[in-house]
């Protein structure tokens, strides 16, 4: 052997003995492979990490804008002529003024602040109003019936920029880019400049961006995703109440008590089925089943949350078997041992023991749903506006809502591309919600998990 | 809400039964514990179960039950020359459905009294005006034998949900009663309640086999319907897909299949050699510092909603790709008309399905034993020649499992197409041109104003099931595949 062993290794025989130190054209090919084969994985690895981070500085580059939005402080005056003629603060008379009746006070208030200014513009009052959000009048509406004593006063009010101006702080909207825009003129962005050079007009942090509702496709700059945002919470609290025990029983039954037959085999087999099933499918199943058939209301959360129910269940039972399996026979030997009968030994022993990894598996499952849009979109909870958030339970279960990314997924069909910058904006906070639970996962798993 | 009373009336009842059961027990024993053949909660556990379960799942059936019976004794009701020549049976009955709903809505609201709306007859009111008033939108006035029906469907939904209530109660009453007086110390509670215990615990298995066969029906009975106004071989074989809503459409799956396909195979191209090199790499080369730190992070990939892909496709590589080939373009080419191609959602896709084949292959790469590769690095070979040649021959069964799964995975995904592939139905080979899937076409037919009674609508349901039974079959032969390559080497 040993004479062997120092005999050259390759395939070919050295030639005219030559030192084992030098490398033969044979062995550098080899070598050469070695190296290229070594860096196509390298290669590979880079390129998929290359694309989470392409992915994540495009989120984070194009939706931290919608955090920010421009508002223009205006004091106006609620001029008692136009709001209350009669004067006698009836409040069925006010709210017969329209939000078209308030147009002439914000025309007024943009040109009181333009002339207070010193800015100097050819601008019509109408055009100068045309830098604010076609909600303020509406904000303005609701403002005067809250309060109508303050009729006759000037008040100060925080207004929403229009889209156009916002877009172009942002440097979205350039001069260039509005060549052929109605919505705003040339003109209108010198005005924008000398009130943002004046204070008046300036960029914060939008919390109605993460508290708001939703708007129509004119007024980009007032939508809000709180109200699908509570949406999803909703469905969620139908899919922790259902999957959570129906997917911990069912693991129990097939981990501790199913015997070996063909029902469980069969149990078996659909379990496995269904984790792979594509999400429209189930989709489908809810329409045809809780919409057409049972007549549950169209849009609602509840519909939704036993869809996506259906689909983490096979999730939820994975995990939990799992976690089940990986707690050792001595446990149940010693408490049938003392006596507790079978029943007891699961439920008293295994099941506590096996929690943090149910917990994690659940967890995990419904970051799952939360982040699930497809059969969203077959159960109605896309193409509508979902203004008021929910007051009660049974309102916020049955009526009609959105989900965050059934939001996102609405945002992104509209035209005005104000709309694309809430829809990353959303998927920031989707993201961070998915973030959480996941990390809520991991140290749960970390903290709570026992090696056997 | 009286169904949610209902509920809270059963738990209430069953949290009594606790109480109540445990005590009469107790008291049995002369207040000795020791005399009971079970534990004290055992009794009060009975009590509760076997008031709430037998209430609450005669609750679940009812509601169940209760539409299909109300919709077939009315829509019995409707004689077939009632149906207008231009309408079907199910579009009646959903004009019933409303004008019911409306009627209600009227009374809850105050606009007539319960009296009232069981009279209306029509003729006297302005019956659509009054929908219009409570929201319901009528399309046409209510015909006499339509009011008839809707009043016949309000009666009977108002008798089944007294009669509910009633049976309800009854059930719980009688159960709470039953098991009452059963609570003896004698009675052998915990027996009792394991088994029924247990029956919950089979049920709650067995919604797995419910679901599935929920699924198919559900599929099955529309598509039945389905080939009953669309000729079959036509949906199958046919070459054009032209939904038209005046009827008369060409309804074909093949160039969808060919648009499916096509991106999935896209899709594939990028996340296979991505995928295995990365594994291969990560399970061969890598030290664990490194693997610690990239294997986490490719992994987050698969974590990410597809929503988020889907609006990457469609706003950022879309326009990247339009910016180099489209007219005007970077390259000066014109093979792109808009942002929508099949490599726009075949790209995004294969992002997606990269940690998918990665972390599936390293797992079967690392099932390979190590003595194998111990043999061949011993007779000399490098580590690269015994990866290629010892390692992904053995492997290589579990890894066309692994591709498998991952095709099976992009045929289904839904919102990566819809937001980047397009919607022209073509047979194309240009990549750069935009073509539809399934699922695409599933979400357009369902979405918006829907008639579950024309073919352009019950064709999603058609192809939700051939989408099924596709990816069913792919993920059943992939695990088939990986389990008899496991056994090789357990």
């Amino acid at each position: 052997m040993t004479d062997l062993s120092q005999s050259p290794a390759g395939a070919e025989p050295r030639k005219h003995g030559g030192s084992l130190l030098q490398q033969t054209s044979h062995t550098k090919k080899r070598n050469a492979a070695e190296t290229r084969f070594k860096a196509y994985g390298i290669a590979a690895i880079a390129a998929g990490l290359l694309m989470l981070v392409i992915l994540v500085t495009t989120i984070v580059g194009k939706g931290t804008g919608a955090f920010q939005q421009t508002f223009v402080t205006l004091n106006v005056e609620l001029l008692e002529a136009k709001l209350d003629k009669k004067g006698n603060r009836d409040l069925a008379d006010i709210k017969k003024v329209t939000t078209f009746g308030y147009a002439p006070i914000i025309k007024g208030a943009m040109e009181a602040a333009v002339a207070d200014l010193g800015i100097e513009t050819s601008l019509k009052p109408k055009q100068l109003a045309g830098i604010l959000s076609k909600d303020v009048a509406a904000q303005l509406r609701d403002y005067v019936i809250a309060n109508p004593d303050q009729i006759g006063q000037t008040v100060e009010f925080r207004f929403l920029a229009s889209g156009r101006v916002d877009g172009y702080l942002k440097g979205r909207v350039t001069r260039d880019s509005i060549a052929n825009d109605k919505n705003i003129s040339p003109e209108q962005l010198d005005l924008v400049d000398a009130l943002a050079a004046a204070g008046v007009l300036e960029k914060t942090f939008n919390l109605d961006f993460i508290t708001g509702a939703d708007a129509s496709d004119a007024r980009p700059e007032a939508a809000g995703i709180g109200v699908a945002m509570l949406g999803s919470l909703f469905m969620m609290l139908v899919v922790l109440a259902l999957a959570l025990p129906i997917g911990v029983a069912a693991s129990i039954y097939l981990e501790e008590f199913a015997p070996q037959n063909w029902l469980t085999d069969m149990i078996e087999v659909n379990i496995s089925n269904l984790a792979a099933v594509p999400s429209i499918v189930f989709g489908i199943l809810g329409l045809a089943v809780f919409i057409n058939y049972m007549h549950l209301p169209t849009s609602a959360p509840l519909v939704g949350g036993l869809v996506l129910t259906l689909m983490t269940l096979p999730t939820i039972i994975i995990s939990t078997r799992a976690s089940l399996k990986s707690v050792p026979p001595s446990i149940r030997d010693a408490a049938l041992g003392v006596g507790a009968s079978k029943m007891q030994a699961v439920f008293h022993h295994v099941l506590p023991l096996a929690a943090p990894g149910i917990l994690t598996g659940t967890i995990i499952g419904l970051a799952q749903a939360l982040g699930e849009t497809a059969p969203l979109l077959l159960i109605g909870m896309v193409g509508f506006i979902a203004s008021n958030a929910p007051e009660t339970l049974a309102d916020g279960l049955l009526a009609p809502n959105s989900a965050m990314p059934a939001q996102i997924y609405e945002w992104a069909k509209r035209a005005d591309p104000a709309f694309y910058e809430r829809a990353w904006g959303g998927i920031i906070i989707l993201l961070i919600f998915l973030v959480t639970m996941n990390t809520f996962a991991v140290i749960l798993r970390r903290r709570f998990e026992r090696r056997w | 809400m009286p169904t949610f009373w209902l509920v809270a009336l059963l738990i209430a009842l069953s949290a009594v039964g606790f109480y109540g059961g445990r005590r009469r027990a107790i008291a049995t024993a002369g207040g000795d514990v020791k005399e009971l053949h079970s534990l004290p909660s055992y009794y009060g556990y009975h009590v509760a179960l076997a008031a709430f379960v037998p209430a609450i799942a005669a609750l679940a059936i009812w509601l169940l039950a209760q539409p299909m019976f109300v919709e077939t004794r009315v829509s019995g009701m409707i004689p077939s020359e009632a149906v207008p020549e231009s309408s079907t049976l199910g579009l009646v009955m959903s004009d019933v459905r409303r004008v019911a709903e409306g009627l209600d809505l009227a009374v809850e609201q105050g606009l007539l009294t319960a009296r009232e709306a069981r009279n209306a007859v029509g003729g006297e009111q302005d019956l659509r005006a009054l929908m219009g008033d409570v929201g319901v939108a009528l399309g046409n006035e209510v015909r006499p034998e339509v009011l008839a029906a809707a009043q016949t469907y309000r009666n009977l939904s108002h008798t089944g949900r007294t009669a509910m209530t009633v049976v309800v109660a009854l059930l719980a009453l009688g159960g709470f009663a039953w098991a009452y007086s059963r609570s003896h110390k004698d009675f052998r509670a915990r027996n009792v309640v394991e088994r029924a215990v247990l029956a919950l615990l089979i049920l709650a298995a067995s919604l797995a086999i419910l679901t599935t066969i929920g699924i198919v029906l559900s599929m099955l009975f529309e598509t039945k319907n389905f080939f009953g106004l669309h000729s079959w071989t036509d949906f199958f074989f046919g070459t054009t897909w032209a939904p038209n809503f005046r009827g008369d459409s060409d309804l074909s799956i093949l160039p969808l299949l060919w648009g499916t396909l096509y991106i999935s195979f896209i899709a594939l191209l990028v996340a296979v050699p991505v995928g295995l090199f990365a594994a291969i790499y990560l399970s061969e080369y890598a030290s664990g510092a490194v693997r610690a730190f990239a294997k986490p992070l490719l992994e987050i990939l698969a974590g990410i909603p597809t929503i988020v892909y889907g609006l990457f496709a469609l706003l950022t590589v879309g326009p990247a790709l339009a910016n180099l080939f489209s007219k005007g373009g970077l390259l000066g080419v014109e093979w792109m008309a808009g942002a929508t191609s099949v490599l726009t959602a075949g790209l995004v896709m294969g992002i997606m399905l990269i940690p998918f084949v990665s972390s599936l292959s390293d797992d079967i790469i690392n099932a390979v034993p190590q003595a194998m590769r111990d043999g061949s690095l011993g007779l000399g070979a490098t580590k690269s020649e015994t990866v290629r040649q010892v390692v992904m021959p053995a492997a290589l069964p579990g890894i066309v499992g692994a591709v498998l799964l991952a095709a099976s995975r992009a045929i289904g995904e839904t919102m990566i197409v819809v937001m980047g592939a397009g919607a022209i139905a073509k047979f194309s080979a240009n990549p750069l041109e935009s073509m539809t899937t399934i699922t695409t076409r599933i979400v357009s037919q369902l979405t918006g104003d829907t008639d579950f009674a024309s073919p352009e609508t019950l064709v999603a349901f058609a192809l939700g099931l051939t989408l099924f039974v596709l990816t069913l079959g792919l993920n059943v032969l992939a695990l088939y595949i990986v389990r008899k390559y496991r056994e090789q080497y357990d």
